[in-house]
């Protein structure tokens, strides 16, 4: 959107390797303010290490990440694993790194849908719930960016959808940059502005659509099928034991692979 | 009451009302291991007190602290697993302890003592180091309260909204290597990590928040130190394991509470 004022943040050329092990190779990455930017790739591909490095969790080997001036970050982690033997409501939750008024937490409880949690065990919530009240705090923090470790983790399809639909909604009313990580393929297609696929290093970027065809894209994935924003969707087929048929979707084959560069330890294409 | 056995019971107590809130936060960030491992060391701290001819608490807390750092430093390798790292080294210090307590020859070491508890024989020198430790150490605790929690439910999500996780993490261990050095005189380095995670195991049933759950492992604590010295007085028992076994009763009687709660809004 404004691609001409400076990104909220910028990272460029990180490189990072474990035990000798490359994770991330000469990675660059951009959020502009009003943008969703999702990070998809398949498992070990070095996502979370990437956000991670974006939140200064992580030092790169080399690179750099800046931030632009004053830049506020609400965090989404992927796992929360409370102890059932700590006491915590959804309420103490929001509030333990700042305390916030009241109408504040019920404005932002009411924003993700859970208002009626707010005296909950934290314990007592579903993964969606427990998502939503991530969220939340992460919105309490009246963030400029906000980073989401896979969002819809736990979440089934449909919750999924909704989740999606809510992350959009947010940007649209905190104007907020977003950059998330996604493991799915089709649904956070119809919710992204930018879609940058990596496998250790960036494999392509550009628009849903762009990636959806890119030839990197499809050696990684397959081909995807086209979806209008926010139907339900199914891309496959119960049979009576309730195995999953795949349908529409061809994993293999389909393949004009090959066709782009990458370093080594690439294990696609 | 006799003057050794109100001293005993202001020790207890004193030990009680830090040590239980402090436990809390050792069982909610599934410390109790890491616990054991620095009251292990603390046989070293005094071994060290006794060559070096300083005080026996201060030595326990200077190794303790020592260690946690150590231990701090050796996590960020992460070559090793956490509970293999902690085995090793509570393991040895205990063993370094001994030997260097053997070694002394000029010296009869009441061993006992230090393993179990001697909390007949705490003196007015005692109490007040005691009572000196637990206010700094309460005082430490309610001003990283707020931080601690947050790093208790997850660490990065607090660094990222500007916990100074490490400073924090760093203050819990000196909290605990405290406790550790004032509990010894109470229940004995063997039985210290007792007095940390029971009365806040057992305050869970009762608790709804955080806090309720430090002050009410507080009051349990205090209980468990009434009726262990009770129960030493009346029937001879020793008095540091005493204190745990009443501790655990209380323990494994807090659910009957959860129980009772659940039953009442049933009609009929």
């Amino acid at each position: 959107m404004n691609r001409d004022n400076p990104p909220l943040l910028e990272a460029s050329n990180i490189d990072i390797s474990f035990n000798g092990r490359q994770v991330l190779d000469q990675v660059s990455l951009r959020v502009h303010r009003g943008d969703i930017v999702t990070l998809i790739g398949p498992n070990g591909a070095g996502k979370s290490t990437l956000v991670r490095i974006a939140l200064g969790l992580l030092k790169p080997d080399r690179g750099h990440v800046r931030l632009a001036t004053g830049v506020r970050i609400g965090y989404m982690p992927q796992r929360l694993n409370i102890d059932g033997v700590l006491p915590l409501t959804v309420r103490r939750f929001l509030t333990l790194a700042q305390r916030c008024p009241e109408a504040e937490l019920y404005t932002a409880l009411e924003e993700v849908g859970c208002r009626h949690l707010l005296d909950s065990p934290m314990q007592s919530l579903s993964g969606g719930e427990t998502q939503r009240v991530l969220l939340a705090r992460a919105i309490l923090r009246k963030p400029d960016l906000l980073i989401l470790d896979e969002p819809v983790q736990g979440v089934d399809v449909n919750g999924q959808e909704d989740l999606y639909r809510l992350i959009s909604q947010i940007r649209a009313r905190h104007g907020c940059g977003i950059l998330m990580i996604s493991h799915d393929l089709h649904l956070v297609m119809s919710a992204t502005d930018e879609v940058v696929c990596i496998n250790r290093h960036v494999c392509c970027s550009g628009s849903p659509d762009t990636v959806r065809v890119d030839p990197s894209y499809v050696a990684l994935f397959g081909r995807a099928p086209l979806l209008t924003p926010y139907s339900h969707h199914h891309d496959h087929a119960h049979d009576a034991h309730g195995n999953i048929i795949l349908g529409p979707v061809d994993k293999q084959g389909a393949n004009p692979a090959g066709e782009h560069s990458c370093g080594g330890g690439c294990n696609h294409g | 009451m006799d003057d050794f056995l109100l001293r005993a019971l202001l020790a207890g107590l004193g030990v009680a009302i830090i040590a239980a809130p402090l436990g809390s936060f050792v069982v909610w960030r599934r410390m109790a291991y890491f616990g054991d491992t620095l009251a292990h060391a603390a046989l070293l701290g005094v071994a060290l007190g006794f060559l070096l001819d300083v005080n026996a608490t201060l030595g326990v807390a200077v190794v303790c602290l020592a260690l946690a750092v150590i231990l701090v430093g050796l996590q960020q390798q992460r070559r090793l697993a956490n509970d293999t790292l902690l085995g090793i080294l509570s393991h040895s210090t205990l063993s370094l302890g001994l030997i260097v307590l053997a070694l002394m020859e000029t010296l009869r070491v009441d061993l006992m003592a230090y393993l179990f508890g001697d909390i007949l024989a705490v003196t007015s020198t005692d109490l007040w180091w005691i009572y000196a430790t637990a206010a700094i150490a309460l005082v430490i605790l309610i001003v990283i309260w707020r931080p601690l929690l947050a790093i208790t439910v997850h660490e990065e999500l607090a660094q990222v909204e500007g916990v100074p996780v490490v400073w924090v993490r760093l203050a819990l261990m000196l909290l605990i290597a405290l406790v550790i050095a004032v509990a010894m005189k109470v229940v004995g380095i063997l039985l210290i990590t007792s007095l940390l995670i029971i009365p806040a195991a057992a305050a869970r049933a009762f608790a709804r928040t955080p806090e309720q759950m430090a002050l009410i492992a507080a009051v349990i604590a205090c209980i468990a130190v009434s009726g262990g010295l009770w129960g030493s007085l009346q029937w001879d028992l020793p008095a540091g394991p005493a204190i745990v076994v009443c501790a655990a009763t209380l323990f494994f009687l807090s659910p009957l509470w959860s129980m009772y709660k659940q039953r009442r809004p049933l009609p009929g």
